[in-house]
């Protein structure tokens, strides 16, 4: 990259992409041209910046300039006056939401300050169409010095030593994965990569695939070489096209430059690269349903063991692993397990992306280490809650993860202590919530997700999931009964317990943990018929103030149900039972005597 | 063996490495009890999904419970499959598939044969605590088979019936969670499908879900008809089967009681299946050596081997899946349309009733049955050879319905002429019975020389494959043997390939041939039932005074007076058939 004076760095990520990102991109480097600055002002598309509140993100490098909110329109602007002038445009800069100051490079937003990004090391960086630019950041150094100084035990060790495990959702050891398959004996072994991320708002391994996908090829061939496979697979589901379109590109970049196929780096060494799509099932991001799912079957999960590691895709031991882990080994190999396992906490190595959202200023992509506290990455990177509301919880490890609040903020973010707050990792959903958010109706929100995504293989998830988005449901009517929440937490703990796959076995999870968190706002649906945030509509009430009310009867007159009683001239009264909570009463009332409660 | 001990219940047991709990735990005598799990020993099939989780159990420091139909044993293992949380996990997951299942018991198809009910009456399930929506599809009624699938539980046997042991692929699962269930691809009806009507996912299924189209209430309309003349047959299957549907042991010959309780329902004539299996072997077996003959005297245009076509599936089959071979199989009807034909012809005319007065009603082991005497070809001007068929299930509804006691009738004969007929024909009810009673008939007709034993042992038993080489005084006559679909289409691949060396195969759809139909009573998952009546059979067999079908008197007296010979022109035309290429038949909605 050293060769020009300035880089302008244009996020092609999915969502500046949706926002013409591209049309941007192509004004700037027209207009760059048209100035006779081409030589040395380089325009590109990079993957995802992560700040993804504020997109689309233009990055000029090297005093790290951090425009957001660009459209096509400013593009002049920018040549003319940065470029040309170098006087930044104040109007493009990030505004500080605390203090309203404009900030003038990425360094200094609170957004990046926290943020450790190795997964993400090239998102916003390079140009993910370009395979000279990724070589040019260490890119398949990894790969040949796999190949020429490490024996595949080697790398497994090295792979072990780093503690690294599988960001998918799971946890498990990556390197002990490996080592598994690795002894698995067979004539044909297969790597794939699960890119079916299902989790609702998490974008962590497309925003990968389309940023930095030789990251993850590389780390693709390394794991062939160290369990003796010579075919990788990626299952993606076909809904991410960009992502598709720059993994197909890279793959045919790598393949020209020999770092795939026949005799990878002249080492003999054979590997290649195939896609598999997914039709967009939640439930193919189980490893047994993804690969019967490649098979051409129902994509439905089998009981383990026997894992994929033994008997896997065609009956073939196949080591599974998620785009985020694979997107770490190339530094991994690069800096050394030491280095690697020196991030994060006793248990859990490295970083973790999580995709922000909910009530947060900033929402986005971010990558921290593991041990950071939910504080720091909610108030300090994700920039506090939005409207100045009061935070209300956290759910992580999407749709089946639990719902955590103020007392868990202090905890450090790691594999161990989600599972032990109630929640867990999951592939890395955040989602924020404040309050205004009723907790009953939030787990009903994620039953239903995965009432909607259960295979229906197993009895306890596909009918107890549908009976425990019911009683949700009755108690956001109004209708629930104590019993009822009895009901749900025996069911919640007897398909936990009982259903097949991980799917089932963690769905009631947002159901527990709202119990747990939240026994007040449960209790107050159930007994009061009252929700405090006022989400549940069915529990609103009409209230008449006697003090205002004057006997006028025209609430009465116009109510369609006749719920209102009182004589003229006298105070009335709204019947809650009869009251069908259409508004008419309010809106008739010339004395301001009805009220919501 | 290696073996390995562990723990269950506080019962020190030892099994060998390898064993699932259940299987250990049944071993040891306690009975965990299961309801997606199938296995049919004796026919080595077994559906294991994992997916009802009825069968699971408490496995000490593993972090959820294990269903035990899946989860092999290990050293040290500590098994609990009755505490408090085995109990309620175990009773709250019935209760939640109940809460998603009709409660009309009362008039349902299975009411009392039932897998699920028996497991809610076991449990003492007595209110259901999570009750919502239940999930509900079209009913599908094909001519055979109904799927009424709000009934479907998912436990999936069905469809590794129909995909692994038949390969016919019809029933998958589709939609997914709640409305998830078992059906043909996109959901269309079974009779715009390539189903065989085999009737093996009816025979495997523990609830209402798949049932046999009932024509009972046909016949007893039939019977009551003073204008018509009521004929029945009754397949050979049905008297080795029949008896269990009255407590009566698997294996129990109930022949006698069974032509006497057919009296007693007003049948104005009681026949034998049994006659027509003696005709189809005149046929079939003359076919066979003509078809042998002619190609081993260089006539290429004569294809061998040639197959067996009496059963119903397997002509269903072929003409879905094998289009391009239906030279291959004898031309011969099945027995059951043989009857149907005779009777409406030779009979009708001997007794001086036209054929649209008389009803014939055949009692048969199998469903595929009653879409056979549905086609077309089986029937002259609109008016079938046979009327109606009903399953042996079905007749034992009838009989209980008309208050017959029937394990204390006498035993009775079949009435004359088309009730005679010979041990050769009772064992077209197994798999290698056809074939058998072929070789008994052909090699007497071939060499001219008496058969010194009419027993083939060589031809039968329970393997899916069989092969045997039968020497035709010098000549020697290799014999194939399939059953189960899947098993005949890897015999019908190799005659493709140009790989077959058989002379001659017979194919029976079920596995276990006929005596294993899908008409028959109900094995629930005991397979050991199933041969007990093919030890039935051959030991009916071996206690006929006529074993081979030349020599039925009544089979001659046929010829005779009406048919002339074997393959004769009549002949032809009322007992051979032709086959119809349905591989373009599925229709997508």
């Amino acid at each position: 990259m050293s060769k020009y004076k300035m880089h302008v760095l244009v996020c092609g990520g999915t969502g500046c992409h949706a926002s013409e990102s591209d049309q941007l991109l192509e004004d700037l480097k027209t207009i760059v041209t048209e100035k006779g600055l081409d030589s040395e002002v380089q325009v590109i598309a990079t993957g995802c910046f992560g700040f993804c509140e504020k997109g689309p993100i233009v990055k000029i490098m090297p005093d790290n300039t951090f425009y957001t909110q660009v459209t096509p329109a400013d593009a002049r602007e920018i040549v003319d006056e940065h470029l040309i002038k170098g006087r930044k445009i104040n109007r493009l800069l990030y505004v500080d939401p605390e203090n309203q100051e404009h900030i003038a490079d990425s360094k200094h937003m609170g957004f990046y300050k926290k943020q450790l990004r190795i997964a993400l090391r090239n998102c916003g960086f390079i140009d993910p169409e370009n395979i000279d630019e990724y070589i040019s950041r260490d890119g398949y150094e990894a790969l040949a010095k796999c190949l020429t100084e490490m024996t595949p035990q080697q790398v497994i060790e090295e792979m072990k030593k780093s503690g690294l495990r599988g960001r998918g959702g799971g946890g498990f050891s990556t390197g002990l994965k490996w080592e598994i398959t690795s002894k698995s004996v067979s004539d044909v072994k297969y790597v794939v990569c699960n890119a079916d991320e299902g989790d609702p708002g998490a974008f962590m391994d497309r925003s990968i695939l389309e940023g930095d996908p030789h990251s993850v090829i590389e780390a693709m061939a390394i794991c062939g070489y160290c369990i003796g496979s010579s075919i990788g697979l990626v299952y993606i589901r076909a809904e991410y096209p960009l992502a598709i379109d720059r993994l197909k590109t890279a793959i045919a970049q790598a393949r020209e430059y020999g770092l795939l196929g026949n005799n990878v780096l002249d080492t003999g060494f054979a590997f290649d690269l195939e896609l598999r799509y997914g039709a967009g099932a939640f439930v193919c991001g189980e490893e047994t349903a993804l690969i019967h799912s490649m098979e051409g079957l129902r994509g439905e999960p089998t009981v383990k063991p026997p894992f994929p590691s033994v008997s896997g895709y065609y009956g073939k031991p196949t080591n599974v692993n998620n785009v985020e882990t694979f997107a770490n080994v190339p530094v991994i190999i690069n800096k050394g397990a030491d280095w690697f396992a020196s991030i994060g906490s006793e248990n859990s190595k490295g970083t973790k992306v999580f995709a922000l959202a909910g009530k947060i200023n900033n929402v986005g992509l971010i990558e921290v280490p593991m041990g950071t506290t939910l504080r720091e990455v909610i108030y300090e990177i994700g920039g506090g809650i939005k409207d100045g509301k009061k935070f209300k919880a956290v759910q992580t490890g999407g749709p089946s993860g639990g719902c955590l609040t103020e007392k868990h903020l202090d905890s450090p973010i790691d594999y161990d202590n989600l599972i032990a707050a109630g929640s867990m990792m999951g592939s890395g959903g955040m989602i924020v919530m404040d309050e205004d958010d009723c907790m009953v109706s939030i787990a009903k929100f994620y039953l239903d997700f995965t009432v909607e995504e259960s295979c229906g293989k197993c009895a306890p998830c596909r009918i107890g999931n549908k009976r425990l988005y019911e009683i949700l449901d009755k108690l956001t009517q109004g209708k629930g009964t104590r019993e009822d929440i009895d009901s749900l937490r025996n069911l919640s703990h007897v398909i936990k317990d009982t259903a097949l796959c991980g799917l089932g076995q963690t769905s009631p999870n947002p159901v527990l943990s709202t119990i747990e968190n939240f026994w007040d706002e449960y209790i107050e649906h159930v007994d009061e018929k009252k929700c405090r945030s006022g989400q549940c509509k069915a529990l609103l009430q009409y209230i008449i103030e006697p003090e205002n009310c004057v006997g006028c009867t025209a609430c009465a007159r116009n109510c369609p149900v006749n719920a209102i009683y009182g004589e003229r001239k006298g105070v009335h009264v709204i019947d809650q039972v009869t009251c069908i909570k259409c508004g008419a009463c309010l809106e008739k009332c010339k004395f301001n005597a009805v009220f919501i409660k | 063996m290696e073996t390995i001990k562990l723990t269950i219940d506080n019962k020190v047991i030892e099994v060998a490495k390898g064993t699932t709990i259940l299987k250990a735990a049944k071993g040891a005598g306690i009975h965990i009890p299961s309801l997606c799990y199938l296995h049919l020993h004796d026919l080595n099939i077994e559906n294991k999904p994992a997916g009802c989780r009825i069968c699971v159990v408490e496995v000490q420091g593993r972090r959820n419970l294990a269903p035990a139909c899946v989860t092999d044993c290990a050293e040290g293992m500590v098994v609990n499959t009755h505490n408090i949380r085995v109990l309620n996990s175990r009773k709250t997951v019935l209760e939640l598939i109940l809460s998603d299942h009709p409660t009309d018991c009362l008039i349902c198809a299975k009411n009392g044969n039932c897998e699920l009910q028996t497991m809610a009456q076991e449990f003492g399930i007595r209110k259901l605590h999570y009750e919502g929506e239940q999930s509900t599809y079209r009913e599908d009624t094909s001519p055979a088979i109904i799927r009424d699938v709000d009934k479907c539980i998912m436990c999936r046997r069905c469809e590794m019936m129909c995909n692994d042991v038949q390969t016919v692929g019809v029933l998958s699962a589709v939609n997914r969670g709640f409305m998830s269930v078992v059906a043909p691809a996109f959901e269309r009806n079974l009779d715009h499908s390539e189903c065989t009507y085999c009737g093996q996912c009816v025979a495997v299924c523990p609830t209402g879900a798949l049932t046999e189209v009932d024509h009972t209430n046909a016949v007893i309309r039939a019977l009551a008809d003073p204008s018509k003349t009521v004929v029945v047959q009754t397949a050979p299957a049905v008297r080795v089967a029949l008896g269990e549907e009255f407590g009566l042991e698997a294996g129990t010959i109930v022949t006698g009681k069974l032509a006497a309780a057919l009296r007693r329902l007003g049948f104005n004539f009681v026949f034998d299946t049994d006659f027509a299996a003696d005709l189809t072997i005149m046929e079939e077996g003359t076919e066979l050596l003509d078809r042998l003959t002619r190609h081993l005297n260089g006539d290429k245009d004569v294809p061998l081997p040639i197959l067996t076509s009496c059963c119903p599936g397997w002509v269903n089959f072929f003409e879905h899946q094998f289009p391009e071979m239906m030279d291959i199989p004898s031309t011969a009807r099945s027995p059951q349309q043989m009857f149907g034909a005779i009777a409406k012809t030779y009979f009708a005319e001997k007794i001086g009733i036209k054929r649209e007065d008389m009803v014939v009603v055949s009692i048969m082991p199998c469903l595929a049955k009653k879409f056979e005497c549905q086609r077309d070809e089986f029937s002259t001007n609109g008016n079938p050879d046979v009327d109606f068929s009903i399953s042996t299930r079905e007749l034992a509804h009838l009989i209980k319905q008309s208050n017959i006691n029937f394990n204390e009738l006498p035993e009775e004969d079949f009435d004359h002429p088309m009730g005679e007929s010979t041990g050769a024909a009772v064992i077209f009810g197994t798999t290698g019975g056809v074939i058998e009673a072929a070789v008994r008939t052909a090699y007497e007709v071939q060499t001219g020389k008496k058969l010194q034993k009419v027993d083939f042992e060589e031809l039968r038993g329970m393997e899916y494959i069989r092969q045997a080489t039968i020497d035709f005084d010098g000549l020697p006559i290799n014999i194939g043997i399939a059953h189960g679909l899947g098993n005949a289409r890897k015999l019908l691949q190799d005659i493709k390939d140009g790989k077959s060396k058989f002379h001659a195969i017979e194919i029976m759809a079920c596995p276990g041939g006929c005596i294993g139909g899908g008409g028959q009573p109900l094995h629930h998952g005991d397979s050991s039932i199933i041969k007990a009546r093919q030890k039935a059979i051959y030991l009916e067999d071996a206690g006929k005074t006529i074993r081979k079908s030349h020599e039925n008197p009544y089979i001659a007296k046929l010829y005779e007076e009406f048919l002339g010979k074997p393959m004769s022109e009549k002949a032809h035309h009322l007992l051979h058939t032709h086959y119809f290429d349905k591989s373009n038949d599925t229709v997508i909605e």
